[in-house]
């Protein structure tokens, strides 16, 4: 219901030394009309011109401090809360590459009510 | 006859402007008042950025938000979260317990009805009917599409609150059951991503004609070789149908406000496909109290194209909902 607002595209930036950047990061808010609790959201996948980035790269963080995919799948007092931006971080080497690339971010979420899950897509267009 | 029907809004109709930063709570609120519907229907879980964790302070700063601008809350929407451990569904005892939660913090707000998403079961609410007494909190399954009034699902809340002869569980109607022709605004959205006129031209017909969903999904997917857009949209009619407002006289004495569903309003102030000109008219007979809250759920299918006006929409709601009740009032004799 909000994929094309999903990425914040002039948030992106490289983390770690200039000039030796250890990956990069973006602010993504949630495709969904309310918070949900972070054990909820079972995937946030980051691709690179459509090649998959690996699962343990990704960390996220809504303020609470940086946490993995795998630690999300516990963390019953988290939220991310609604229309609230979010930092997603993604270990990679030499950081983002230069020049236009296109960013993909897939959230698959665990939505009580739906009988199946619930995957919401942007892909934006974006260079350092 | 002079109806008691009242006027209000979801904020859910906002979800747009508030999600991308253009509207604040206060901005919605004082809007609402505006168009005289003060009446406000939260969703603690989009709305309250800290839920569940909610102190008296900050219910003492959403009572002076509405306060200061002649408004009122009106209804509550729970969600319940029984998936929250991937691989195992919430006990019967936990899911009690978060419901549990959402009334007591209904009761903090002073809001007196709670919308209760439809998938929860009969005999969990059974067990909630105690503290929704005691705190004085109307329990209301949400009658949405493709279920309507009648549904077997929906008769067995019904059953329970007959038995248990309670005045806190019911029902609460969503108007998405009254749809009586195919919003243009979703045909238009499967065009542009690549339905042709005239598939989209037979799901609109067969919708027209209420021939079961099932037939012209088959048709379009199988028969015309549909692509990917055009099967979508009709599968969209699994969960688009006209429920019988004649029947709403029946239920009303189990619901006490209502989600006032729409996908897009004209210029001229209609709805071009949820059917209120019917409905309208069968709440005033009935003497219906409660409160009609707009739920605008139009921006997901413009807004790949046009930017989103959730004011202006719900504003021309609300024009037609004067102009209806007005009209049922110098035309229905009381029941």
């Amino acid at each position: 219901m909000f994929d094309k607002f999903l990425i914040d595209a002039a948030s992106l930036r490289n983390t770690g030394p200039t000039d030796a950047p250890t990956g990069f990061a973006f602010e993504a808010k949630l495709g969904y009309y309310r918070g949900l609790g972070l054990s909820m959201i079972e995937e946030l996948n980051v691709s690179i011109d459509g090649e998959a980035l690996a699962r343990e790269a990704v960390t996220f963080d809504e303020g609470e401090g940086p946490i993995t995919l795998d630690a999300m799948e516990t963390a019953y007092d988290r939220r991310w809360p609604f229309g609230a931006p979010a930092t997603i971080a993604v270990a990679h080497p030499g950081g983002f590459p230069s020049g236009e690339h296109r960013l993909g971010f897939q959230q698959k979420l665990r939505v009580s009510y739906l009988p199946f899950p619930s995957f919401n897509n942007d892909e934006k267009v974006v260079s350092l | 006859m002079t109806s008691k029907i009242k006027r209000g809004v979801s904020l859910y109709s906002f979800q747009e402007e508030m999600f991308l930063g253009k509207m604040t709570l206060d901005d919605v609120v004082g809007f609402a008042t505006s168009i005289g519907a003060p009446g406000i229907e939260i969703l603690p879980e989009q709305n309250m950025p800290t839920f569940p964790n909610i102190s008296d302070r900050q219910i003492g700063e959403w009572q002076d938000r509405l306060a200061h601008r002649g408004a009122h809350f009106t209804c509550y929407d729970m969600f319940l979260d029984t998936k929250i451990r991937k691989g195992a569904v919430m006990s019967d005892e936990e899911q009690v317990a978060s419901i549990v939660r959402d009334i007591k913090l209904c009761n903090r707000l002073g809001i007196k009805n709670m919308r209760i998403l439809i998938f929860v079961r009969p005999d969990i609410l059974e067990k909630c009917v105690p503290y929704a007494e005691q705190y004085d909190v109307h329990l209301g399954v949400e009658v949405h599409a493709p279920w309507y009034l009648d549904h077997a699902w929906i008769l067995r809340t019904i059953e329970v609150a007959d038995r248990l002869k309670t005045k806190h569980l019911g029902i609460l109607p969503d108007m998405g059951i009254f749809m009586k022709h195919y919003p243009p605004a979703f045909r238009g959205r499967f065009e542009r991503q690549g339905a042709r006129p005239e598939v989209a031209q037979f799901i609109v017909d067969s919708h027209e004609q209420k021939i079961m969903c099932e037939y012209t999904i088959y048709e379009v997917a199988v028969k015309m070789g549909g692509n990917k857009a055009e099967v979508a949209m009709a599968e969209t009619l699994r969960h688009a149908p006209f429920a019988n407002p004649k029947r709403i006289a029946d239920f009303a004495p189990y619901f006490r406000h209502i989600q006032a569903k729409f996908y897009e309003m004209t210029p001229d102030c209609t709805d071009p496909s949820i059917a209120y000109d019917e409905v309208i008219p069968q709440l005033v007979k009935a003497g219906w109290e409660g409160t009609l809250s707009s739920e605008y759920e139009g921006n997901r299918w413009i807004q790949d194209v046009e930017d989103v006006d959730s004011r202006e929409q719900v504003r021309r709601q609300h024009v037609m909902f004067e102009h209806l009740i007005a009209k049922a009032e110098t035309q229905v004799e009381p029941a």
